[in-house]
């Protein structure tokens, strides 16, 4: 065999197992979905899970946010000072912060941390036999392990997304007061007049669809790991990488759709 | 055959993973009320046998019966009732890590049942203390040794009420002293709850220790059943190898 058919074969191995991937994850959705469709929600149980996913995150997102505002700002202000539009950076800065980066920050950082969590507790379930001891008392483990989740992951990471962007503006308000003289004043009146509530909704919708594909994401490549500690660690590799991953695709194709509504 | 006259009957059993066969036409027989341990050398699908019995898997060919209903075509719905009867506990206990001792044996109450907490709690007590470990409900399984964690993977496995009891290696691991309190225990509370157990264990003391009887798994089937003083006075040939260590005479 030539080198040439190798690589095609490895490359139609790899599209081959992306698609089994797609189907898996949409398949654990769809029978999650049932569940909460039949009505079978234990409200406690994704409360904890909120706080889990939720809270334990926070401190990443605001030091996360802060920090990508402030440089979203100095980039934004070196910009339109080269064309004597300064006075613009909080309308630009704020736009891009609620449209783009503040969902897919989160989805990428805070979603990365959330699905890691996620994917190394089941993981390890899965390879101590808890999952099969779920099944064996008489449970239903998407039920009580992937639904739970899945709902946190779709409630925490807007919520996140919402923290996130109002500290990315604040750390964005004070770069543009020290470095580019933009009082606060001038920078929110700015806003105000040119960033639409759809700017936020749009942000706020992607970081649904994130938060889902980050809770699918993470219990199907948790309830997968096989092999011990070891398995536990290429489940949560696998399930970093894939949330990064279809984050970003995802996020592109939301972003053409949003666009031209 | 009526197969109700059995607890658990297993008829032509086919199952691979992969290209790896695992069991080629294995049949077992299991009386009501009786203890029956299979034994078998590492990696001959005994803990995969429990695993079928209780429907976590489903085989290639072949029938389960337990309690005379077959279980292979039941689906997930199905399944979790019929896992009321049989109860489990796992060679590593695989207790819920996340959860106390009190919630860990509450669990399968909360699936099957739906009592008010107080008879819940009470179900609970009463199976901690048939194990041994009474006021044990607020411990977390970090907490407690590998021979505690069998014992309430066991009060776990009980607190439902089934009828038949599968023990994964109820001893592997433990010191001789709690081998020895978890064989009692077997042995105890089939004398008391009058349930059906199928323990799988390569440790052939306790098999003598807790069974009425004993199965070899050699081959991809179930070689031979014999009672257990029979095994004991006059191992078949195909026993006394494996108790000696050595290859199975063809």
């Amino acid at each position: 065999m030539t080198s040439a058919a190798r690589a095609v074969g490895t490359l139609g191995r790899a599209v081959d197992e992306g698609l089994v991937r797609i189907g898996e994850v949409a398949t654990l959705i769809g029978r999650a979905s049932a569940h909460l469709a039949r009505g079978r929600r234990r409200l406690r149980h994704i409360v904890y899970q909120v706080l889990q996913v939720g809270v334990r995150s926070l401190p990443l997102a605001l030091v996360m946010s802060g920090f990508a505002g402030m440089v979203l700002a100095f980039q934004f202000g070196y910009g339109l000072q080269r064309f004597g539009a300064r006075l613009y950076i909080g309308q630009v800065t704020v736009t891009a912060i609620f449209r783009e980066l503040g969902p897919i920050l989160a989805a990428l950082v805070v979603g990365g941390r959330i699905g890691a969590g996620i994917a190394a507790e089941l993981g390890g379930m899965a390879v101590t036999e808890q999952v099969d001891a779920v099944r064996a008392l008489g449970a239903d483990p998407i039920e009580r392990l992937v639904a739970p989740r899945l709902i946190a992951a779709t409630i925490a990471l807007p919520l996140l997304t919402i923290v996130a962007d109002l500290v990315a503006v604040t750390g964005a308000v004070v770069i543009a007061s020290f470095q580019y003289s933009v009082s606060p004043r001038l920078f929110l009146n700015g806003v105000y007049e040119f960033v639409t509530m759809g700017d936020f909704a749009s942000g706020l919708f992607k970081s649904i669809f994130f938060g889902l594909l980050v809770g699918a994401i993470s219990c199907q490549e948790g309830l997968r790991a096989r092999g011990g500690t070891e398995g536990v660690g290429r489940a949560t590799t696998r399930a970093v990488v894939a949330i990064a991953v279809s984050a970003l695709a995802a996020d592109f194709v939301l972003t053409k759709v949003l666009l031209s509504l | 055959m009526n197969e109700s006259a059995n607890a658990v009957s297993v008829r032509g059993l086919k199952m691979s993973f992969g290209d790896h066969q695992i069991y080629d036409g294995l049949d077992l027989e299991v009386r009501r009320g009786e203890t029956l341990t299979v034994a078998g050398a590492s990696g001959t699908g005994k803990s995969v046998l429990l695993k079928l019995i209780i429907g976590l898997y489903k085989p290639d060919a072949g029938a389960i019966f337990v309690d005379g209903e077959d279980v292979v075509p039941l689906d997930e719905q199905a399944l979790r009732s019929m896992r009321r009867k049989v109860g489990m506990l796992f060679q590593g206990s695989a207790l819920f890590d996340s959860m106390n001792v009190g919630d860990n044996v509450a669990y399968g109450l909360y699936e099957h049942y739906e009592w008010p907490p107080e008879k819940i709690a009470a179900r609970v007590a009463e199976c901690l203390e048939w194990v041994g470990l009474p006021g044990a409900q607020a411990m977390a399984p970090a907490d407690l040794s590998g021979g505690m964690k069998k014992r309430v993977g066991l009060a776990r496995a009980l607190a439902p009420g089934p009828s038949t009891i599968l023990y994964d290696e109820p001893t592997t691991g433990l010191d001789p002293f709690n081998t020895r309190r978890i064989n009692e225990l077997i042995v105890g509370l089939n004398d008391r709850l009058h349930v059906t157990s199928i323990v799988i264990t390569h440790d052939l003391e306790a098999a003598f220790a807790v069974s009425d009887r004993i199965a070899l798994l050699d081959e991809r089937r179930i070689v031979l059943v014999s009672d257990i003083e029979s095994a004991r006075r006059a191992p078949p040939p195909r026993l006394a190898a494996f108790m000696r260590g050595e290859e199975s005479p063809k």
